[in-house]
């Protein structure tokens, strides 16, 4: 149920997310070094155009490769096809973009 | 030792067990065809060349498939026990033997048909044993369609329309042969919804091939030549 579009999205999706992971995780362990606050995290993420980006990308990224591979496990477990199938990953990815875009906007926007 | 064979025709049946006398040399095939000729000539299965040439006798044996006639019972024994069943993710006619028609179909459906690039008229185009995409080629054209791959693969078990390693196997070695003139049709027709792109890499194919090809080497192949013409817009 991939044909060369949904492969090719997820692949470059994941390539885009490989370095992201390791700057959150990096980021993530830095933080909690110092014994920043979450005001102290807040106010260096909100208005920052970089931050903004970084999560953006990763949003994006997670909710194309995360969508189809919900559609193939979907697909090869219970053998939904079609419309719905259809439905279902653009659901996903929507939904997805959505979450992320609002966790974005709340701790990078002013 | 004890052997339950598989009875019975589509999705319904069972294993029935047989007590068959074991011998220094023998061959699942054997075994099945000692309990065809003394014990119920109705069990039903297919062989043709005995020697591991023409890929019919392929079955499950203990749970995973294999060639039958050049399996040694003394190499699958488990406890003195034999399984025997029809080949995974295919169709059953009756007992042993598989209806083949789904991985067939799907050959035919992967462009599995050479499509010469040269008409009678012409010459008849040198091929040097040497040339690279040759090499590739010649890597997969011991393949006798036994099925094994295809009874072995879990993505064609969760997905039917999957076209299989067999299928896309003889694909990439179309792909490399330098008789081939359009190798963009080759990739337009294994990269639709069943075809490479779905494979997981597992593996199973290449760990179970009797012939020890590497179908899983032939399909990561194309989808590497799949996602090059897509980066250059063909896709």
């Amino acid at each position: 149920m991939l044909n060369l579009h949904y492969y090719m999205a997820q692949r470059l999706s994941a390539m885009v997310m490989g370095p992201l992971v390791l700057g959150h995780l990096a980021v993530m362990i830095y933080a909690i070094q110092g014994g920043l606050s979450s005001a102290e995290i807040l106010s260096r993420t909100q208005g920052s155009i970089a931050w903004f980006l970084f999560y953006g990308a990763f949003v994006v990224a997670v909710s194309i490769h995360a969508a189809i591979g919900l559609r193939v496990i979907l697909h090869e477990t219970t053998g939904l096809r079609g419309r719905l199938l259809e439905i279902f990953t653009w659901g996903v990815g929507i939904v997805l973009l959505f979450m992320g875009a609002r966790a974005v906007s709340a701790v990078t926007m002013l | 030792m004890e052997v339950s064979v598989w009875r019975g025709s589509g999705d319904q049946g069972a294993y029935e067990t047989f007590s068959v006398p074991a011998q220094d040399n023998q061959t699942v095939l054997d075994v099945v065809s000692w309990i065809q000729q003394t014990v119920d000539p109705s069990l039903t299965y297919r062989y043709a060349c005995r020697v591991g040439m023409c890929g019919s006798c392929a079955m499950m044996v203990n749970g995973q498939p294999r060639w039958t006639c050049r399996t040694h019972v003394k190499r699958v024994l488990a406890d003195g026990k034999l399984q025997i069943g029809p080949l995974r993710n295919l169709p059953v006619i009756k007992d042993l033997a598989a209806d083949m028609d789904p991985f067939f179909d799907k050959w035919v459906k992967a462009g599995g048909v050479h499509k010469p690039s040269r008409s009678r008229a012409e010459p008849i185009q040198e091929v040097s044993p040497e040339e690279p995409g040759r090499v590739v080629a010649n890597t997969a054209i011991e393949c006798i369609n036994c099925a094994v791959c295809y009874a072995s693969c879990d993505t064609v078990a969760g997905n039917p329309d999957y076209l299989g390693p067999a299928a896309l196997q003889r694909a990439w070695t179309l792909y490399n042969d330098v008789k081939v003139e359009d190798r963009q049709a080759v990739l337009d027709t294994v990269t639709g919804p069943g075809g490479c792109t779905n494979c997981h890499s597992q593996g199973s194919c290449t760990r179970f091939c009797p012939n020890e090809l590497d179908p899983l080497s032939a399909i990561a192949g194309l989808k590497r030549a799949a996602a090059r013409s897509f980066l250059k817009g063909r896709g």
